[in-house]
């Protein structure tokens, strides 16, 4: 378990994360959202004990990052942000210099290699030297570090960065498949990224939360409002009649071409039927229906929504 | 212990996987050996004394050159930033870059045991100086290294760290040599100041609390500074 309460970091005149709380529980897939620069990597950087914060506290199992900072760091796997590695080593030699500071006996060191590299399928480059290898390999040898020792918490900054689509899938399954066992924070940029791995996220803007939910509610939730997109061929009072129709708090005309065929957007609260009303409406009006759906909010709409505003 | 000894092993590992130990201890020894044999047989002295000297200043090139790069590098890589997030801590990491980088200081000087033995052959030699003079240069040269990894740790740069650690070593190598420029109350501190002075008390076997505590505390100041020095990130 991850508890952050109210972290601030400041550098100088700018404050990189500004009061931040939040909470892991173990277990659980974290989405950490974010434009470049919001404070994903202050916050993370914390939790992993490279900086201290300036003020507020983060505890990993009831450890603090400061006070107990060698006993949180064992707890934790981190790859940070683009992956750093030793180019001078080849990839067994790599991790098992890891495995030798972060203290894994000699009896049991082997098969945490091993494990590490069948999970991350770098059994092709064993013997390569770590300069030599292509950047989808290197984020995966990150990756293998930071699961080597078998942590119960993994936290991963960007790992899909610089990797092509099917690498990106790969590490993506990665991830969930990881996150069947242990506590997983991973930050990105890449809404799909959110979608396709976790349930929870956290979205973080100019060091602030500025969301923390569901990937559902992040997708509907935001305002409670359904937008019902219509097209149909009606005549000129269409658009008056829809708006007196109970509920109906907005009609916006999208476009009107010249064979009387109309497309609107409907804003109505979510449940109140707002679809078939319009049908039976339509039948009634005697108006030809093209076309009647729910628009969801996209997850880039809700996004941009967040972060762009304040 | 043992995570120092993990870093101590990468490091070595580091200097002989790659060219850079061939490379400085090959320019080490040819330096000291064309200046060393040079003058031996005009001098007609069967003496290490000369070669101790020109160890001495070839020091203060090598050593920034094996040190330049021991700490600077992990932070523009930014595997500093995983050595940090490991259980271990800045100061063992230090610690283990020190040892590393002194035995590498140790095999060069140990190399020119040769010219001990040369010498050895030619004539009578005093064995006690001899042995004084390489544990000098043991002390001196790690109090070296600590600077140059003081200097390391300032810095992301490379180049500036080697001429950041030269510029210290250079003023420590030949500040007593200032001294006959100076008043004679100025003269003694900066004699006290200058590690040359110091190796030369060693060196006549007079093995003196204060020169061994010069070279400690320069090496303990060099490592603590640099633990400071990592202690700031961004």
């Amino acid at each position: 378990m991850i508890e952050v309460s109210s972290l601030t970091k400041q550098f100088g005149e700018t404050r990189a994360v500004d009061s931040v709380t939040f909470r892991v529980s173990p277990g659980e897939i974290l989405g950490f959202l974010g434009p470049n620069g919001a404070g994903k990597t202050t916050t993370m950087r914390v939790i992993t004990c490279y900086l201290r914060p300036t003020s507020g506290s983060v505890e990993v199992d009831g450890l603090d990052v400061v006070e107990d900072s060698l006993e949180v760091r064992k707890k934790i796997g981190y790859l940070p942000e683009s992956a750093p590695l030793y180019l001078d080593m080849n990839v067994v030699d790599y991790l098992r210099f890891i495995a030798e500071i972060r203290r894994i006996p000699k009896t049991s060191m082997r098969g945490s290699v091993l494990n590490a590299i069948e999970v991350c399928g770098l059994g092709d480059v064993l013997q390569k030297l770590v300069g030599q290898l292509s950047s989808g390999y290197r984020q995966r040898l990150g990756l293998a570090q930071a699961i080597l020792h078998d942590p119960e918490i993994l936290i991963l900054d960007e790992p899909t960065r610089g990797l092509d689509p099917n690498q990106i899938i790969e590490i993506r399954d990665l991830i969930r498949d990881l996150g069947r066992q242990k506590t997983v924070i991973f930050s990105t940029h890449i809404l799909q990224e959110v979608q396709a791995v976790c349930k929870r996220v956290l979205i973080i803007n100019q060091g602030k939360i500025a969301f923390d939910g569901s990937k559902e509610e992040l997708a509907f939730g935001l305002t409670g409002k359904d937008r019902i997109f219509v097209e149909m061929r009606a005549n000129g009072d269409a658009l008056d009649v829809l708006r007196r129709l109970d509920h109906v708090d907005a009609v916006h005309v999208l476009g009107r071409d010249d064979g009387g065929v109309t497309r609107v957007h409907v804003e109505a609260p979510r449940g109140s039927g707002m679809r078939e009303r319009i049908f039976a409406t339509a039948v009634e009006q005697g108006w030809v229906l093209r076309e009647l759906r729910r628009d969801t909010q996209t997850l880039e709409d809700v996004f941009r929504e967040l972060t762009t505003s304040s | 212990m043992s995570n120092v000894m993990t870093i101590f092993k990468k490091e070595m590992r580091t200097y002989f996987t790659s060219p850079i130990a061939y490379v400085v201890l090959t320019i080490f020894l040819v330096f000291c050996g064309i200046f060393f044999s040079m003058p031996l047989f005009l001098n007609n002295q069967a003496s290490m004394r000369g070669a101790f000297s020109i160890i001495l200043y070839a020091f203060t090139l090598f050593v920034p050159a094996i040190t330049m790069r021991l700490i600077s590098e992990e932070k523009k890589s930014g595997t500093f930033e995983l050595l940090a997030t490991m259980p271990i801590s800045d100061m063992q990491v230090i610690l283990g870059k020190f040892l590393a980088a002194v035995t590498l200081l140790m095999i060069a000087v140990g190399l020119t045991g040769t010219y001990a033995i040369t010498v050895s052959l030619l004539g009578e030699v005093d064995a006690g100086e001899i042995f004084s003079g390489y544990v000098g240069l043991a002390l001196l040269g790690s109090a070296y290294v600590a600077i140059g990894i003081c200097a390391s740790s300032l810095t992301e740069n490379q180049i500036v760290a080697f001429l950041l650690s030269l510029a210290v070593i250079l003023f420590l190598t030949f500040i007593d040599k200032l001294v006959s420029f100076l008043p004679i109350g100025g003269a003694s501190i900066f004699e006290y100041l200058g590690a040359e002075f110091h190796f030369r008390n060693i060196e006549r076997g007079v093995l003196d609390t204060r020169d061994v505590v010069y070279y400690a505390s320069l090496i303990f100041l060099g490592l603590y500074f640099s633990a400071l020095a990592l202690k700031r990130r961004f």
